[in-house]
């Protein structure tokens, strides 16, 4: 069966809309860092710098995830590896 | 098509089509051993990359020679940068701190000027997969090595067979997966601030005047910075982790 470009392109801004659905995760992982580093500087405010960079790092790393999936989206839309 | 982001010239200048365009071009190509090979943007911005360190470079030689007893104007700034960089080493490493305090150095100060390059209109280096796999190989190979001369033979395999012998394929798969997320989270986060940056003033036209400063703030700044900062982090981190607590 064939298939035209244009039907190809449009699968794939639909697989990208879908791949960028990976934001989810790091966003849920980037929040509950966020507020036990709340926590934890209630708790204890005079630990304030160190919560800081131990959680920027820590969702920095949680991050990538949900950068594969923008990656992927990228890639579909503007480098057209399947057409 | 099918070279893709990693080494599209000329084509993707055909497929781009719009004003959005954050891809890497080719300058001008030239064939060895029956192969194209093309001199890209990233090429001569990292040449730029290097200029800019290198002058900086010099700069310093030339203060810290010229040093009195009290520091004065751009000696403070050298540092002010070295003090930070070695305190960041020795909280990582500790006592193999004074090993490897130049290539983390280096490393650093490298990614650091690749990623806010995108401030003085350069595409960042880091931005293509070529240099962030090549980084990410260096500290595979660091890795590696100190595991070996560390270890020895006896201890890389009784680290590979860890829980059971069984398995080593999932334990080599782990190593391998090391430099491939080091270098795509690096690339992704790059890439993904560039093309944003790029959608703004390709899609807004006139709109976008003055405020995407704020966003070249986030994007270059400070997800640069924290970039630079994991990758050099992991790197000592997985090097500390292969010499063990044995030294």
């Amino acid at each position: 069966m064939e298939f035209n470009e244009n039907f190809i392109l449009g699968c794939s801004a639909i697989g990208a809309g879908l791949a960028v659905i990976a934001g989810i995760g790091p966003g849920i992982g980037q929040g509950i860092a966020a507020g036990h580093a709340a926590a934890a500087v209630g708790r204890n405010p005079g630990a304030k710098g160190d919560v800081t960079s131990t959680m920027l790092l820590g969702q920095a790393v949680a991050e990538t995830t949900g950068l594969y999936g923008l990656f992927i989206a990228l890639m579909l839309l503007f480098v057209k590896p399947l057409v | 098509m099918g070279h893709g982001i990693l080494l599209s010239a000329a084509e993707a200048e055909a497929s781009a089509g719009s004003d959005i365009d954050f891809m890497i071009h080719g300058v001008f190509s030239y064939e060895i051993f029956g192969q194209t090979v093309w001199i890209t943007t990233t090429h001569v911005c990292l040449l730029i990359v290097m200029l800019i360190i290198i002058g900086f470079c010099l700069a310093a030689n030339r203060a810290v020679k010229k040093a009195g007893t009290v520091p004065t104007g751009f000696l403070n700034v050298v540092e002010l940068i070295v003090e930070m960089l070695d305190g960041m080493i020795k909280s990582a490493m500790g006592s193999n701190a004074t090993k490897f305090a130049n290539y983390i150095g280096t490393l650093f100060l490298f990614i650091f000027i690749s990623n806010i390059s995108g401030l003085i209109g350069l595409r960042p280096p880091t931005a293509d997969y070529g240099v962030t796999l090549a980084l990410a190989l260096i500290t595979f190979c660091m890795i590696h090595f100190n595991k070996f001369k560390y270890q020895h033979v006896s201890g890389v395999i009784k680290g590979l067979c860890d829980p059971w012998v069984f398995w080593a394929p999932i334990n080599i798969i782990g190593d391998i997966a090391v430099p491939v997320s080091l270098s795509l989270r690096l690339f992704a986060n790059i890439l993904s601030g560039t093309a944003i940056m790029a959608l703004v003033y390709g899609l807004l036209g006139w709109i976008a005047t003055a405020w995407p400063a704020a966003l070249h703030i986030y994007f270059d700044l400070f997800s640069g910075a924290i970039q630079t900062y994991v990758f050099c982090m992991l790197t000592m981190t997985y090097v500390n982790d292969a010499i063990g607590s044995e030294s």
